[in-house]
């Protein structure tokens, strides 16, 4: 299951990597949100999955899932969420103001 | 206690860079005058300390994990600098008081300067390499503030960069040095490296130490082919000329030859490149001086030329040279800070340098003109009792004739080096000359300058004619010194204390008719120069350093525009590509040749139907975005793919997890919708087939390494996890029965606090977007 992940994390990855190399600004928002659901897997996988029981405390259970992954992520989770939001509205008004979202057109003058 | 010698001159400048604009009635300059001259004091009340031949020391904690400590002592060598530091620096002083008008930058000058003085004393005084180091780069800072003090002007600036190029570079490859040798010696303190030398010595990095500590050494102390930044940086005041391109900075070099002469002197390598590089610079540089038009350019080369018969000497490593070139040193500060002190003097009451124009100021500034002869005629070696430069190069003649009992490669390099130093020295004979009879003698065209010539006022006097004083004094009584100062600082470089008693007259011997030689010919050079004018324009040109410099210069500015211009090009696309490549390809390099693949298939989670299918939808889905061409299409996807992501949560025990997720992504679906409506819409991709290509190929290959790397760090166990430490403690330290609530608020508790900050941020970020838009349009 652990190496099916991996692989599925690694697909996610791709997709949101071939999304960032495009021209279009909405396309680079969905690539970065594709990367951190692909982080995230990542990282449940480096603890192993399916061992014990939720990581939540009950009497007379011993074993227990790996929390530390899951701290981890959940941080990480709020954070991209508060990253794809910014970039939302930053693409937005990008819109607003130069009336295009293309990034090769973006780029500044040559005097800069 | 040295740390305090030390931290006055830093003190002084913070003080003088606070305060001194309030008071600005009284030049400046006379707040700064006790500064050297207290610690001038405070040095020579040591010096009983030092003829006992104690050391004095003291040590401080800095970086006490890297082992470096602001550890300082005081012994022969460093207190013959300290005094030079201090006794020059308050003669340069008070003549600056003189020589600057209140209408200039008064405070910047006077902070560089002791800004200079504090780093310079942290340089002889240290015993730390690496504090050492951090002196020594201080000292080129402040050298280059000071030559760029006049920035108004295109060849101040230019100098000043030039110097700053080519001292940090050497200064960054002593860097290298140093760090070798500490690792080598595995010690960080240059007393230790001394003792324990032989761990140098018989290094196999010995030879790269000894290239790369040189070259620090030799860009600092203006040696071939390094020297061309001393002319240039005789753009600065004269008082700085004086004092750091002439008494003290520039001697720095020889300051760090002399310090690890201890280590290197008897190694062949050492003899050929110290003595070798220093007898070219004494030719190169005496005859360079010879054809120069303007009387600092003269005192410039001559500083070279005089800086490498030093380093000649250090080369040379016996007892008669060490000594010889500790004299030389003292000798040198005295006669030449008079002379530039003197140049300077004529600049400033005629209002020109350029010695074409000059002539027949003997009568219109006699004092000025006696000082100049005695300092010129001291630099010469003129044979009388009275100049001390005499005294020095006889010994140097002497101590070059002394070579013949080294054998090999060295040996016969010795046996030219006496011919070479008469020929170092007939140049020098000749420049000294032509300064002085060129500026003070011959016929007058006073009419012809922008001034009327006549003497400097006699505050402006004072520090040259105290130098010239101890030009005659030392000339005289050469052991007033010597036993005291000399012999300590000779001491401290060969390692015994050996006093020789320094006498005017030797007899008639080799040197002496050494001198008579250098005399005659450089006489008649020297009144003929003009006829020689033409053969001496001939030479260098395109082989001079210069030329060199101005092409590295130029190439490096050309490369580094090109390879800007070829990376800077405003794509995002070719950045990414840039990044990912280099992360994919070092990445998996470095798994390759440390074989850190690994696939096992023990320990694995069974293979569950539900999850599995999760994973393929999600995976469809992502690859979906790409190819959606609807915005709505393509944000359901995505949807699909997220909420997967929160059911693939439930299945692997991740309650907390999987509810976030659940709210997260709802929130972004709905954030999306909303902004999505007012973006355009999604247009079909113009790229080219190959373009594709190539995107296809880096997303696929990062996506690959993903997998690779979390399927080898899932297969290797590298160390226990501390994750039962979390299950152990949750309910005894956190009191909670939610391990991962109790994580992300207790045990990492900073780290959520600062995910807050974060969600702040970026809603501060979107409010102000949202918010000020009409103001931005506005300027646009």
């Amino acid at each position: 299951m652990e190496i099916l992940m991996s692989i599925l994390a690694g697909t996610l990855f791709a997709a949101g990597v071939y999304l960032l190399l495009q021209k279009q600004l909405l396309k680079i928002v969905l690539g970065t949100a594709l990367i951190s659901h692909g982080a995230h897997l990542f990282i449940l996988t480096m603890g192993k999955l399916n061992r014990g029981k939720p990581p939540i405390l009950v009497k007379g259970i011993e074993d227990y899932t790996d929390p530390l992954p899951q701290a981890l992520i959940l941080t990480s989770i709020v954070i991209s969420f508060g990253v794809t939001s910014f970039l939302l509205v930053l693409a937005y008004r990008t819109y607003q103001s130069n009336k295009t979202d293309m990034m090769d057109q973006l780029r500044g003058t040559d005097d800069e | 206690m040295l740390h305090i010698y030390i931290l006055i001159p830093f003190l002084a400048a913070l003080v003088i860079g606070l305060a001194a604009k309030k008071v600005s009635r009284i030049h400046t300059g006379w707040f700064v005058l006790p500064v050297p001259a207290i610690l001038f004091i405070m040095f020579c009340l040591k010096l009983p300390v030092l003829a006992e031949g104690k050391i004095v020391q003291s040590v401080a904690d800095w970086i006490p994990s890297l082992d470096i400590q602001l550890s300082f002592y005081l012994d022969g060598l460093s207190m013959l600098f300290s005094l030079l530091i201090t006794g020059i620096g308050a003669l340069v002083v008070l003549y600056s008081i003189f020589y600057l008008s209140r209408k200039e930058q008064l405070v910047h000058f006077y902070v560089y300067l002791l800004l200079f003085m504090g780093s310079m004393l942290g340089v002889v005084l240290s015993d730390n390499v690496f504090v050492l180091y951090t002196f020594w780069e201080f000292t080129s800072i402040s050298s280059f503030l000071l030559i760029g003090f006049w920035f108004y002007r295109d060849r101040s600036t230019y100098g000043a960069q030039k110097s700053m190029l080519i001292t940090v570079f050497g200064g960054l490859s002593m860097l290298g040095a140093l760090i070798l040798m500490s690792n080598t010696a595995e010690t960080n303190s240059i007393r230790v490296m001394i003792a324990n030398r032989s761990d140098i010595l018989e290094s196999d990095l010995f030879v790269p130490i000894l290239i790369l500590l040189l070259v620090g050494a030799f860009t600092k102390s203006a040696q071939f082919p390094f020297h061309s930044w001393l002319p240039d940086a005789m753009e600065a005041p004269t008082p700085v000329s004086a004092y750091l391109h002439s008494a003290t900075m520039v001697k720095a070099g020889l300051y760090l030859v002399a310090r690890f002469s201890l280590i290197f002197s008897g190694s062949d390598v050492f003899f050929i490149l110290v003595s070798g590089i220093g007898l070219i610079t004494l030719c190169l540089g005496s005859f360079l001086a010879s054809r120069q038009t303007d009387l600092k350019g003269i005192l410039a080369y001559s500083t070279i030329s005089q800086l490498g018969m030093i380093m000649a000497m250090l080369g040379f490593g016996t007892g008669v040279a060490i000594l010889a070139a500790i004299f030389h040193i003292f000798n040198h500060a005295t006669f030449k800070g008079s002379l530039f002190m003197i140049a300077g003097i004529v600049d400033h009451e005629t209002g020109t340098r350029d010695i074409r124009r000059l002539g027949g100021l003997y009568t219109f500034m006699p004092i000025s003109a006696t000082l100049a002869f005695i300092g010129a005629f001291s630099m010469a070696g003129v044979p009388l009792p009275i100049f001390n430069g005499f005294l020095s190069k006889e010994m140097f003649f002497d101590s070059s004739l002394k070579l013949g009992q080294t054998t090999g490669f060295a040996g016969m390099f010795a046996e030219w080096i006496p011919i070479i130093a008469v020929l170092g020295s007939i140049f020098t004979f000749v420049y000294s000359m032509y300064l002085v009879f060129g500026t003070f003698m011959g016929k007058s065209n006073v009419k012809q300058l922008e001034k009327k010539p006549h003497e400097a006022p006699i505050g402006m006097l004072l520090s040259p004619i105290i130098l010239v004083v101890f030009v005659i004094l030392v000339g005289l009584l050469p052991n007033l010194i010597n036993e005291p100062i000399l012999a300590p600082a000779a001491a401290a470089v060969t390692g015994d204390l050996a006093i020789t008693h320094l006498q005017f007259w030797h007899g008639l011997n080799a040197p002496f008719y050494m001198s008579l030689l250098v005399i005659g010919i450089g006489a008649v050079l020297a009144f003929t120069l003009k006829k020689w004018q033409p053969v001496y324009n001939r030479i260098p040109g395109k082989f001079s350093s210069d030329h060199w410099y101005q092409f590295m210069l130029n190439g490096l500015l050309k490369s580094s525009k090109i390879i800007t211009g070829f990376l800077m090009t405003g794509s995002h696309r070719l950045y990414l590509s840039i990044i990912l490549l280099f992360m994919v390809i070092s990445t998996s390099v470095f798994m390759y040749f440390t074989d850190g693949f690994k696939i096992s298939f023990d320990d694995l989670a069974p293979i569950t139907w539900p999850e599995v299918l999760i994973g393929l939808v999600m995976a469809v889905a992502a690859i979906a975005t790409i190819l959606m061409t609807q915005r709505i299409a393509a944000i359901i996807v995505i949807g699909v793919v997220g909420y997967g992501l929160s059911l693939l949560f439930v299945f692997f025990r991740a309650p907390d997890l999987a509810l976030t997720q659940l709210i997260v992504e709802t929130i972004t679906v709905a954030l999306f919708l909303l902004c999505f409506a007012h973006l355009p819409a999604l247009k079909k991709s113009d790229k080219k087939p190959s373009e594709k290509l190539v995107d296809f190929i880096l997303a696929s290959s990062t996506g690959a390494l993903l997998t690779i790397v979390a399927v080898s760090s899932h297969s290797s166990k590298s160390f226990e996890t501390i994750s039962k430490y979390f299950v152990d403690n949750s309910y005894k330290l956190g009191g909670g029965d939610n391990i991962v609530n109790v994580i992300l608020v207790d045990f990492r508790g900073l780290d959520t606090l600062f995910e807050i900050a974060v969600l702040g941020l970026a809603a501060l970020g979107i409010y102000a977007m949202i918010k000020y838009r009409d103001k931005g349009d506005m300027n646009h």
